[in-house]
């Protein structure tokens, strides 16, 4: 495959049959691809309608089963209210934190890349510097003290502390800076002759034109709060309080055997992300892409 | 002059939130985990200072009676690490490391194949980005039922292929890591690197393979001399984002799939991290491992910059 260039249209006449060739063998290397990626998720949906226990086997796989155990979807939910997690619940608790804080984030961070970009004021480099210095320091560093922060305020196994620490991450505020640096100062001088304020050329002129940076930042954002793992496992206690990456964890440690009603309770983690994608993926491409220029 | 303190006034109050989150949650907590690595802490009782005891515990080693630690196999010398663990889990870590370069080829292989221009590209795309978009607990889950000895998919296809006794996937110390790194290639190969790959080969100038084709360059030819060349900065860039992110990586898999086992060769420094800390509340201990890996990820991303960042030219 590495010899595939990446000439859609061949100027010369011979090229054109190799040309042929070459986009067959594509097709043919990237559908191969394409159904590895594929078969497991299939292969989690019919898991998740199987009868539990008993229907595979290593000899047989039965591709396309002929009776669909859609009540598993329905055990499944039962039994992690028993658990006291309602799928429900679960959601929302991931929904709400997500949402709340990629607000933040975007809200606070646009505030002060806009400072740092447009506005003057004594200390701003040095200040900038230290936002740069923390960007290499990896979470693991501060994971400890972070912690005892919010338990010194009393955080623990609370909302705050779901979202508020995640809301500071200094990539957000070094990426906006970097996008308002790129936008013409024309219009917002010219906001400023007619006598707009600084907050009103922020609110007015700068957001609006920066609208899909924002938009890309907030994908952003919003993923990594949702996939959030490791930090929502360790600030929350009870069930009430669990995202949907910790409620499945526990699902999963409890009823560690039962497949089939684990594929079910999977199939509905995942089914919302696949759906927002699939309707989103302009957004979802150029948030990657920012944390390509991240660098 | 009223203007400018104004100004200076407005900006204050713009970065006020911001910044209050940044020394609280990030500058803060820097610094306040140096301080850590030097103490004991329970989080219950008021950190104790030990010195460099941390750091001699992890790093260190003593002597013995007998000769217990082989040097690259060759001779053995009489000095045991003080903390077995950690060199087991750091190696670990980089083992399941080696999977980067096959990743991201793997990812440009991908890009290559994709940015022709055909029927089905952004079908495609998003069939191989999909994994990305669901990766998390419940791919993990799904894999661990993919890998499940006597029923899952993949011993399954494999004992109808005539495999007698396929691997015990995440059953057995050796088989683990492996694992662990081909599910990680299957997820991420049409990921991040593809994106970013994809846009960089759409930047690549047309006319340059137009004049190559006129001087006979065959296409093999083009993709060693234009291609490659030209998307270094993102090989470049991808390569020094995947160490990082594979020195701080494979808490998820180990806490969903394997529990860092079987006989810990699943658990990375990451995991390490978390178990000193939250499971047997050694804060201070804890810290002085992050400072050792944030130690060894800048040391990696400078000699990379310095001696990779020679054959890169920017464009």
């Amino acid at each position: 495959m590495s010899s595939t260039t990446d000439m859609p249209c061949r100027p010369v006449r011979s090229g054109r049959r190799w040309e042929a060739v070459l986009t067959i063998l594509s097709h043919a290397a990237l559908a191969f691809g394409a159904a590895i990626m594929i078969v497991p998720f299939y292969w989690m949906v019919i898991t998740s309608l199987s009868e539990p226990g008993s229907a595979f086997s290593t000899s047989s796989i039965d591709w396309l089963p002929r009776t669909l155990r859609w009540q598993n979807y329905e055990e499944a939910i039962n039994r992690m209210a028993a658990d006291g997690m309602g799928f429900w619940r679960l959601y929302a608790n991931s929904l709400i934190v997500a949402a709340v804080g990629t607000f933040g984030q975007v809200l606070t961070s646009s505030m002060a890349a806009y400072a740092f970009a447009r506005l003057r004021f004594p200390g701003r480099e040095p200040l900038f510097v230290g936002y740069l210095a923390t960007m290499m320091v990896p979470g693991s560093v501060t994971l400890v003290p972070v912690f005892a922060v919010v338990r010194a305020l009393g955080w623990v196994n609370t909302y705050w502390a779901l979202i508020v620490p995640g809301i500071f991450s200094p990539w957000g505020t070094f990426m906006l800076r970097q996008f308002f640096l790129s936008l013409p100062r024309e219009l917002e001088e010219s906001a400023r002759i007619d006598g707009a304020s600084l907050t009103q050329i922020y609110t007015r002129v700068t957001l609006p034109l920066a609208r899909t940076a924002l938009a890309t930042l907030a994908t952003f954002t919003f993923m990594g709060f949702w996939g959030s793992f490791m930090w929502p496992l360790i600030v929350t206690v009870t069930p009430e309080l669990r995202t949907l990456p910790i409620g499945l964890t526990v699902f999963t440690q409890r009823y560690s055997t039962e497949y089939s009603l684990l594929m079910a309770a999977s199939v509905m983690a995942t089914l919302p992300a696949i759906v927002v994608f699939l309707f989103n993926q302009r957004y979802f491409i150029e948030s990657i892409k920012l944390q390509g220029i991240k660098g | 002059m009223r203007d400018s303190r104004r100004e200076a006034l407005t900006a204050y109050l713009f970065l006020l939130p911001n910044f209050v989150g940044f020394v609280v949650f990030t500058a803060g907590p820097v610094l306040a985990s140096l301080y850590l690595a030097f103490t004991r802490w329970d989080l219950f009782s008021p950190p104790s200072w030990v010195g460099l005891r941390n750091f001699s515990g992890l790093l260190g080693f003593s002597r013995t009676s007998e000769d217990s630690t082989s040097i690259l196999g060759l001779f053995r010398v009489p000095y045991a690490a003080n903390d077995p663990f950690f060199w087991q889990y750091l190696y670990n870590t980089g083992y399941m490391m080696l999977a980067i370069p096959f990743t991201l080829m793997g990812s440009l292989a991908l890009a290559l194949a994709l940015n022709r221009r055909m029927r089905g590209m952004v079908v495609y795309r998003t069939l191989y980005f999909m994994p990305t978009i669901t990766a998390g607990v419940a791919v993990l889950v799904l894999w661990k039922w993919l890998y499940n000895t006597d029923l899952g998919l993949i011993n399954t296809i494999l004992s109808r292929a005539g495999v007698e006794h396929p691997p015990d996937w995440l059953g057995s110390s050796s088989w683990s890591k492996p694992a662990l790194m081909l599910m990680g290639l299957v997820m991420g190969v049409g990921g991040t690197s593809m994106i970013l790959y994809l846009a960089a080969l759409q930047g690549v100038p047309r006319d340059l393979y137009e004049a190559a084709e006129i001087d006979g360059a065959s296409g093999f030819q083009q993709f060693l001399r234009i291609t490659w060349p030209l998307i270094a900065p993102t090989t470049f860039f991808l390569g020094i984002m995947s160490i990082i992110g594979g020195f701080q990586g494979g808490f998820m898999q180990a806490y969903v799939m394997t529990g860092g086992g079987p006989a810990g060769s699943t658990t990375t420094m990451e995991y390490y991290i978390y178990q000193k800390a939250f499971t047997v509340f050694n804060m201070g201990y804890a810290s002085a491992i992050a400072w050792v890996l944030f130690v060894i990820i800048l040391g990696f991303s400078l000699a990379t910059w310095k001696y990779g960042g020679r054959s890169v030219q920017y464009h």
